[in-house]
């Protein structure tokens, strides 16, 4: 990442100068998404051709009834030209219905396969990713630029193709008639190319701003809807809506200047045509004076002069159009682009025995000027537990983190059995590891599936158990048991039953590896006393990185490393480090010192 | 107001295979029986009266501007059909060419005004358009953020998201162009109609022949797809709620292996969304080559007609010329409008989605007439107060409490005892059922929200910061502070210590949702907001947790000093914490079981003392 966050509040890397190449690239690659559809689509653009075909053809058939049987009283040519007019008529119809029909699945066949593709790779980035990108920002790509993309994939395309075709077939056919009107049609398309061109500059710009606008208040209103609890505490409700009301009259500014310019646009594209109106009946009355014109040939030109001005005046608007799907297309692709950071390998740990090494691990976050870790040694052998201490902000977390590969080490390496962490397949390694977060996670699905998560083939038997060592059993008086849903969507749990919730879904499925992150920091001395009685189980067969800020929790572990300043400073038991490591002692131990006497005063 | 719909059956049928990771839950807001349809089109209706109100005068200009811009656009055919008609005889004998030059020039003429007042018809409409969409923006996320907590816990945030973004752009995209396409289109129609009469009354009669046939057509539409196009709203909302969800709880989504279930249970939602889709494009893959069809046919009659006509000498070749061009005219904006139904029926559903947030009544109601405090000095009551979260269980079943004020209380007991209600019904997140909870002698529903939220605040188990530097985040309760104010905030509860180490020290972003910050440094930097806030009455849900022992120390010794004169509710898990307490309070199921200073309570053999021996154990 070449930008410097500290400067983007909305650590929006779509801000990034020069990340904008504007081009029909983007769009052009998102043709391999239509591949399954071509036959459809040439049956649907087929029928647009012979549709168009149709449509030009009826205002001749109009020119031949007014010369022909209209001139000359012959009322039996009438009726023959006007069942053709009539055929032709039903019959553009029936082909716009199949052009129309066809199209439908492949547009929105491929408006689905993209947001299905940017959904799984947006699950593939690591981290490091969805730190930066605000979901705010990912989600109006995966709907609004998408929708773009589709309409004008829809018809936008097809349109745009149609027109121009059409256009030139009317000009085709006007020059044939009469070239002299023909040529004066002909050139007054000039301008509108000359003035079309210039447009699209100006267009791109301003609506890109729109959308990087409509992102940052998605942002927003994303922060002002999940801290509405922190909002609503401190009474900062008018606070925010200002800042809402900024951004919102931003939008409203350059939409109007948006607006501005393409009514003029729009105005200049339908004056043009009309004009040429004029000058055709001018000048053809002079034709039609001088008998070197029928009169017939003068209506069919009229008429065939004004079918000319939708498709040129929904020109620009089609041009607008697209111009709005390539700068979509180029914000999905970006994120299509983006190559995930952290890939897996190919190996798989068929018996693993949890084996678990830091060997010089270094770690430092994109952009930091300082490590967070170095030079981090740690082996933890089989089934032993090792508790990490060290102060807020040392680094634990990141340590943990670097397990499962939710980060990768900048320097150094950490092995499970030998095998780099890197080697091993993501879901391979991730099935291995098992961690609790500081801070649970909980989905709006059902309590069951919360806890199966990637475990597909728990059974209950094995849900019962994780939920008896997490002494969360509550989950089975819930109203609907199992299957009552939770998270945001669903039933609210207390700040310890989620924490117990998020600790049974780490430790079903007896991961080989076990992390757990300051878990039990928001239970009841009780229920923790519990808790870590039936972890002391389950640790007693598992590898164990247990993140502690308490002594009863570091009681879990064999051992424990103390973190300072980003690398383990000492490593040893409990007591011994207690009594050894005046650092150690004062993270820890002053619970202990105190007398019981002096702790309720 | 659409909870009277809550029901257990819904929940009960979503138990299908295929949702079955749904889960069940009480209610579900999104789902609208066909019942209460009709109250939502009046209820939309009068929201979009309430937002047009404000621009009736520009709105009546508009109308003359586009009027006059349609007259100007009939015009032209006509014009022609004069030049056919009586320009060109004239010159034919040799009678020079003054009527077609006048004729042309009108022709220019029209054409030139058509395009003035088109220009100014669309920035008129345009700027109209976007004055309503900020207003409706305004109004919505302001009357989001009033709501109760009891509704957002219940709408979540991924709807509201939902309704901000993807509906309110619905709503623009009419506003864009859908707008200028209906109102031309509609005047078109009449204006056409009655130029055809004019022209020639027969051939016209028989050319709006088919005009029931097409407004008929256009009912049938507009039935169908208004149910498409709620279904569309409703789908994509899904998506969007499950797109959110998973990208906010991306860590655990890659460290438990989730993406395959994931992807797949997003592919359902799409493909729903898909569905529904497909389903309003197939209404309109009929409606337009229908209207198609009417228009073509109409041609070939009034050809066949019309041309007949001319043999017999009734109408003139101008006449028939005319009515060729009108009906194109006619006819292809009819096209347009059908397009622009795709933009009316989506801005329909998402109005009327919006219409039905706006009509929600906040649970937790400003007073009308609110009292005023001054100086509160913090003392608190709750006085016979039950409370139970909405159709649920009671979690208070009874609570007497007196807080005398400057007092520090510690809330201790088993998780879910309902300490956090507690806190929050002091904070007025919620209102008790029954009873009331006052401050100095006021009841909380009596006090508006601003004073309320002065005096009283509430550190809760979340600690959410939001994007911005720390600095920002600390001064969010008080955004006046100045920076030494901060700083001084920082130092008091030893977070200071942690800024000062960071590059750009109180300037440091932190990220999205903090992400940057450890989870302690996330507490203090809470901590420190809700002590720079200053408020009366202070409030801390487990505020501490998160910290090592020597920060909480810290934190503990500041909280010494700060809370010497005002009153707090202590809520913590660590007895640590409640040596600084007067008074303990020992929950279990909603009840009060033990009240008293916590030397007292040790001496007894009460749960305070089992807790207590149980924490020196843990000690050990
Ligand atoms: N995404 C990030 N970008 C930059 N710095 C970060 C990021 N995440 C964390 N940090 C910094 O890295 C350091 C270590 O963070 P970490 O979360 O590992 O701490 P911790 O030891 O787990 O602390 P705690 O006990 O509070 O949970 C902190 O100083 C934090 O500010
Ligand atoms: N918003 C809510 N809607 C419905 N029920 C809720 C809600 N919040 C909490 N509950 C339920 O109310 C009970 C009390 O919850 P509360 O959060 O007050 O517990 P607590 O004592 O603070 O627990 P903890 O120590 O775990 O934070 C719990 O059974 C919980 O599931
Ligand atoms: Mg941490």
């Amino acid at each position: 990442m070449a930008s410097d966050p500290d400067q983007d509040p909305y650590g929006d890397p779509d801000r990034r100068p020069g990340a904008r190449r504007l081009s029909w690239r983007s769009l052009w690659r998102l043709r391999s998404y239509l591949r399954p559809y071509v036959r459809v689509l040439i049956v649907s653009w087929v029928a647009a051709f012979l549709g168009i075909a149709a449509g030009t053809v009826i205002p001749l058939v109009g020119k031949e009834i007014i010369d022909g049987p209209v001139r000359h009283g012959d009322l039996g040519a009438l009726l023959p030209l006007g069942l053709l007019a009539l055929g032709l008529g039903i019959a553009e119809a029936v082909l716009t219905f199949v052009r129309r029909w066809s199209q439908i699945g492949a547009v929105l066949g491929l408006e689905t396969a993209l947001r299905d593709d940017l959904y799984g790779q947006l699950q593939r980035l690591p981290m490091s990713f969805h730190g930066e990108w605000q979901s705010g920002q990912l989600l109006s790509r995966a709907t609004t630029d998408l929708s773009t993309i589709r309409r004008f994939l829809g018809f936008g395309v097809l349109f745009l193709v149609m027109n121009v075709i059409q256009l030139t077939a009317v000009i085709i056919v006007l020059l044939r008639m009469y070239w002299p009107l023909g040529l004066l049609v002909t050139a007054s398309a000039v301008p509108i190319v000359a003035i079309s061109l210039r447009f699209e500059k100006r267009y791109i710009g301003i609506s890109r701003q729109v959308q990087d606008q409509q992102g940052d208040l998605a942002t927003l209103v994303e922060e002002s809807a999940v801290g509405i609890r922190t909002i609503k505490a401190f009474g900062r409700r008018r606070h925010l809506y200002e800042t809402f009301d900024d951004t919102a009259r931003k939008i409203h500014g350059t939409s109007l200047a948006k607006v501005r310019l393409a009514s003029r646009f729009f105005t200049f594209l339908e004056v043009v045509p009309n004009v040429t109106l004029a000058m055709v009946l001018l000048l053809g009355a002079l034709a039609v004076a001088h008998g070197s014109l029928t009169i017939g040939t003068l209506v069919a030109f009229t008429t065939l002069v004004l079918q000319l001005v939708w498709p040129v005046a929904s020109l620009g608007y089609i041009l607008a159009m697209g111009q709005e799907a390539m700068t979509s297309a180029d914000r999905v692709i970006e994120v299509l682009d983006t190559v995930p950071e952290i890939t897996g390998g190919t190996r798989v740990i068929e018996e693993p025995r949890g084996h678990l090494r830091f060997e010089g691990v270094e770690f430092r976050f994109p952009g930091g000027d300082r490590p967070v870790l170095r030079d981090v040694w740690l082996d933890v052998a089989p089934g032993e537990t090792v508790a990490i201490v060290g102060a807020t902000g040392s680094g634990k977390t990141t340590l943990t983190a670097l397990v499962p590969r939710l980060c990768d080490v900048t320097a150094g390496r950490v092995t499970i059995d030998g095998h780099d962490v890197r080697d091993l397949s993501l879901p391979a390694l991730r099935s291995v590891v098992a961690t609790a977060f500081e801070e649970p996670t909980l989905f709006s699905m059902s309590v069951r599936e919360n806890l199966t998560l990637g475990h597909r083939h728990a059974t209950d038997d094995d849900i019962r158990e994780a939920l008896e060592i997490a002494q969360a059993t509550f989950a089975y008086d819930l109203p609907w048991g199992l299957d009552t849903r939770i998270g945001e969507q669903g039933m609210s749990l207390s700040g310890g039953q989620r924490q117990r919730l998020a600790l049974a879904r780490a430790v079903l499925g007896k991961p080989r590896i076990l992390v757990l992150d300051d878990t039990l920091s928001a239970l009841d001395v009780e229920t923790e006393a519990l808790v870590e009685e039936a972890l002391r189980r389950v640790l007693a067969d598992a590898t164990g990185l247990v993140v502690a800020h308490r002594a009863s929790t570091v009681l879990l572990a064999d051992r424990v490393a103390l973190l300072r300043d980003g690398t383990i400073t000492h490593i040893g038991r409990h007591p011994d480090l207690l009594s050894g490591v005046p650092e150690y002692r004062a993270l820890l131990a002053q619970d202990a010192d105190l007398d019981p006497e002096q702790a309720v005063r | 107001m659409t909870g009277t719909t809550a029901d257990k059956t819904t929940g009960a049928t979503a138990g299908e295979a295929t949702d079955r990771w749904r889960g069940v839950a009480a209610e579900d807001k999104e789902h609208i029986p066909e019942t209460v349809s009709l109250l939502l089109r009046t209820r939309s209706r009068r929201l979009l009266g309430d937002l047009l109100r404000p621009h009736r005068k520009a709105i009546g200009v508009l109308t003359a501007v586009i009027v006059v811009s349609n007259a100007a656009g009939l015009a032209l055919p006509y014009l022609v059909k004069t030049g056919i008609d009586s320009g060109i005889p004239p010159m034919t004998h040799g009678r020079g060419a003054g009527t077609l030059l006048t004729i042309v020039a009108a022709i220019v003429a029209a054409a030139l005004t058509q395009a003035v007042t088109r220009q100014a018809f669309l920035q008129l409409s345009g700027r109209i358009g976007q004055d309503i969409l900020l207003e409706l923006r305004r109004r919505v996320f302001n009357h989001f953020q009033r709501l109760s907590l009891s509704f957002h816990e219940k709408y979540t945030s991924g709807r509201v998201i939902a309704r901000l973004t993807s509906d309110v752009e619905a709503i623009a995209e009419l506003l864009d162009s859908g707008f200028d396409g209906l109102v031309t289109a509609v005047l078109t129609l009449f204006g056409t109609a009655a130029m055809l009469l004019v022209l020639d009354v027969h051939l016209g009669l028989v050319a709006l022949l088919p005009l029931p046939v097409l407004l008929l057509f256009t009912r049938w539409f507009r039935r169908q797809s208004s149910a498409a196009y709620r279904r569309t709203r409703e789908t994509v909302a899904l998506v969007i709620v499950h797109f959110v969800e998973s990208m906010t709880g991306i860590r655990a989504v890659q460290a438990f292996r989730r993406e395959p279930r994931n992807q797949e249970i997003f592919e359902k939602l799409n493909a729903d969304y898909r569905d529904a889709n497909t389903r309003g494009s197939r209404l309109v893959a009929i409606f337009m080559p229908g209207i198609k069809l009417i228009g073509n046919v109409t041609v070939a009659i009034v050809l066949l007609y019309g041309g007949w006509l001319a043999v017999r000498g009734t109408v003139t070749v101008g006449v028939l010329a005319a009515f060729l061009l009108y009906l194109r005219q006619f006819y292809e904006p009819m096209q347009e409008i059908s397009q622009f139904y795709n933009a009316l029926q989506s801005a329909g559903a998402a109005l009327e989605k919006l219409s039905g947030v706006l009509e929600e009544q906040p649970d937790v109601a400003e007073p009308r007439r609110p009292a005023t405090l001054a100086r509160p000095r913090g003392a608190l009551r709750f006085d016979a107060v039950e409370f139970a979260y909405a159709g649920g269980p009671p979690v208070l079943p009874r609570l007497d409490l007196e807080i005398p004020s400057g007092q520090t209380v510690a809330v201790v007991g088993t998780t879910g005892a309902g300490k956090t209600t507690l806190a929050k019904l002091i904070s007025r997140f919620y209102d008790p059922v029954t009873g009331r909870v006052l401050l100095d002698g006021l009841d909380l529903r009596d006090l508006d929200e601003t004073t309320l939220r002065r005096h009283v605040v509430m550190v809760t188990q979340e600690n959410f910061l939001f994007t911005g530097t720390i600095a920002d985040n600390i001064r969010f309760g008080r955004p006046e502070a100045s920076m030494a104010a901060v700083a001084e905030a920082a130092e008091a509860i030893g977070a200071h210590e942690f800024v000062a180490t960071l590059p750009d020290g109180y300037q440091t972003q932190v990220g999205k949702r903090g992400g940057r910050m450890s989870a302690g440094q996330r507490q203090l930097v809470a901590f420190a907001r809700a002590f720079l806030a200053d408020p009366a009455v202070l409030i801390l849900d487990e505020a501490t947790s998160s910290l090592d022992v020597p920060s909480e120390r810290l934190v503990q010794r500041a909280l010494r000093t700060i809370l010497a004169d005002r009153t707090a509710i202590i809520i913590a898990h660590r007895l640590s914490t409640v040596e600084i307490a007067e008074r303990v309070l020992v929950m279990e199921g909603g009840r009060v079981v033990e009240d008293g200073p916590p030397e007292h309570l040790i001496t007894r053999s009460g749960r305070f003392a089992r807790l207590h021996q149980a924490w020196l154990d843990s000690l050990a």
